[in-house]
């Protein structure tokens, strides 16, 4: 008997890291005006129920006929099935995403990037320290240590908007601040609606709330420049040492996977050997912040 | 390594059977400047050119290339044309040679590239020695003697090439070609160490590479990238024209009237103000200094730390190729401080 090879078994369609994967826009939540989270699940049952990913990761989007871009996962990976991407409306792909309709068809492929080092960040306290968009990555780690809440220690938010309509998760961090196992800090920079029963004043002033010891705590630290510039003097301040301080950078993108060259920062690329970098690797590679 | 020779007046009739392993490619002129381009014809062929405007990475990177088709109905789906076209490349100097088996470096690892990958397997390399001119600094850049990727490689002897099988299917050849090989004698491996050592001695250029990471770390902040920076036009053709360039850029095209469209990946540079600016116009690197710096940067300095080595074979092309006579062997020595010319 003669067996033919069949074609589909070719690597480039069998194995091809830059094919995407199809899946529908299954919820569109307008959190903040253009900044919308979009709730996604791949069309193939098989692979959502597969799909796996470390907390800090992030996927390579596509919009069909505009293009392909980085953006990182919101959801935990405890709370499998779908993926939920919290995306700004800020160029020519995101407005195309904007204008899909309801139940359209985008495509992912990844997890890409190393996520944050949970396993080691086990045992440990954990201090978040989010401003702005910057919450969009942190909120895969928050919920990931909720739902693990027994493998680590005392779990603090610190989390700054410019004024409460510019809160992302607003609503479910509020609720967090009501529970006992978690330190749900959150402040707006001014708060025009005074409406706003929360702390209101700059990130930084956050920590006169907050009991931190630098020898037991990972800080994950995600924000404008401002925020790095910030929040991390303060940490040192504090006297953390610069491998307990973790850091999601954003990078031009074309691939995910180490080749197109876009997302170098120094001699690492963020896709590959990032995009969460300790702050020791951002002081050694140039370019970083 | 298998060693055979194959005399030269039989050059062409082994021509003939390389076509048996696909459509042969070799160096031509064309005007005052070498391509790689098909053989038509045998007598086309130039052997004793110094470097072709294009490296041969553009048979495993095209310049331009649809990775997928996209429609609705059918998602995403790998565009696998012309991957299965066999080709034999015929007549590669040692640092182009060197320059794909650092592309295997990035187009393999964890995520190996299919397209990429595919085109290594089906493209056949027939390597040829060469004598260094004022550009070339492969020796430098540890490229001047190749140990691996080539099926054949061939060195002048005087009345025959010297040959090294470096794999079974250069092997195939050379049994396709029964008539044509010849055991090697005493003779010809005196006659190849003699003029190995008048190729060592031909090279002009001496860079000591080795603690350039170092170097290029102190001299972040050294004016010398302001002063590149000022000169440089960002045309990007020392990227076009670099045998390791890798950086590609992937646009999707819409076919009008339809909502299926194309995905291409196409060559791309660090010169280029676009290549690090994100959505909402961030520029990670905002000026030409940054862009040139980063450039060297990442050849000499960053993919040591990740690949064991430089990306730069020293092949000459983009200190020939820049319109304003940028030359990378000026900026390394200018950082040095240090004058490296060899003095015979």
């Amino acid at each position: 008997m003669s067996v033919t090879a069949d074609p589909a078994t070719r690597p480039v369609l069998r194995d091809n890291p830059f094919a995407p994967h199809m899946a529908r826009i299954v919820r569109v939540f307008k959190m903040v005006p253009d900044n919308h989270l979009f709730t996604v699940r791949f069309v193939d049952d098989q692979l959502a129920g597969q799909f796996d990913h470390r907390p800090g990761q992030f996927i390579m989007l596509s919009v069909p006929g505009t293009g392909e871009a980085p953006i990182s996962i919101s959801s935990s990976p405890t709370r499998p099935g779908v993926l939920e991407l919290c995306i700004r409306r800020v160029g020519r792909l995101t407005n195309a995403l904007y204008r899909l309709p309801p139940s359209g068809l985008v495509g992912i492929r990844g997890p890409y990037g190393n996520g944050f080092p949970v396993e080691q960040m086990e045992g440990s306290d954990l201090l978040l320290a989010a401003g702005g968009l910057g919450m969009a990555p942190l909120r895969s780690l928050l919920w990931y240590a909720i739902d693990n809440r027994d493998r680590f220690n005392n779990i603090t938010l610190m989390y700054g908007a410019r004024t409460p309509a510019d809160m992302l998760f607003r609503d479910e961090l509020v609720s967090l601040a009501d529970r006992a196992d978690v330190n749900c800090l959150l402040t707006v920079d001014s708060d025009p609606t005074r409406a706003w029963t929360k702390h209101i004043g700059f990130l930084p002033a956050l920590f006169d709330q907050a009991t931190i010891d630098p020898a037991t705590t990972y800080a994950a630290v995600c924000g404008p420049p401002a925020v790095y510039r910030f929040i991390l003097e303060r940490l040192l301040r504090l006297g953390f040492t610069k491998d307990r301080v973790l850091m999601s950078l954003e990078r031009r993108m074309k691939c995910g996977v180490g080749k197109c060259g876009h997302c170098s920062v120094g001699y690492k690329y963020t896709c590959i050997h990032g995009p969460i970098f300790t702050y020791w690797d951002a002081i050694n590679l140039p370019e970083m912040v | 390594m298998k060693t055979v020779r194959l005399p030269k007046t039989r050059l062409e009739a082994f021509g003939a059977v390389l076509q048996g392993f696909g459509e042969v490619h070799a160096p031509v002129e064309d005007g005052s400047v070498h391509v790689f381009q098909r053989l038509e014809d045998w007598s086309a062929v130039c052997l004793d050119y110094m470097r072709t405007v294009l490296p041969p990475k553009k048979y495993f990177l095209p310049p331009r290339e649809t990775m997928f088709r996209y429609s609705p109905e059918s998602g995403y789906v790998a565009c696998t044309d012309d991957l299965d076209r066999k080709l034999v490349l015929f007549g590669l100097h040692p640092c182009d040679i060197s320059a794909l088996n650092i592309l295997d470096l990035v187009f393999g690892g964890k995520y190996p590239d299919p397209y990429f990958q595919a085109r290594r397997k089906n493209i056949a390399i027939v390597g040829i020695d060469c004598i260094p001119d004022e550009h070339c600094f492969c020796r430098s850049m540890r490229s001047d003697i190749i140990d691996h990727g080539f099926d054949l490689f061939l060195y002048d002897i005087g009345d025959h090439y010297l040959t090294f099988v470096g794999t079974a299917r250069g092997d195939d050849m050379v049994l396709a070609a029964p008539t044509l090989f010849e055991e090697i004698s005493r003779v010809d491996i005196d006659e190849y160490k003699r003029r190995s050592s008048i190729k060592r001695a031909a090279f002009q250029i001496d860079l000591e590479i080795r603690d350039l990471p170092e170097i290029f770390d102190m001299e972040y902040e050294s004016t010398i990238w302001q002063t590149l920076g000022a000169r440089c036009l960002a045309c990007g053709s020392c990227s076009m024209v670099c045998p390791t360039c890798y950086c590609y850029d992937v646009v999707d095209q819409v076919e009008l009237g339809t909502d299926t469209s194309t995905r291409e990946r196409t060559w791309d540079s660090c010169l280029f103000s676009s290549h690090a600016r994100v959505a909402g116009g961030e520029n990670f690197r905002d000026c030409q200094a940054d862009r040139i710096k980063f450039r060297f940067y990442h050849k000499q300095r960053g993919f040591v730390a990740e690949y064991g080595r430089p990306s730069c074979v020293g092949c000459g092309r983009c200190a020939t190729s820049c319109p304003i006579g940028i030359d990378i062997v000026e900026v390394l020595r200018g950082l040095r401080g240090v004058d490296h010319v060899r003095d015979s």
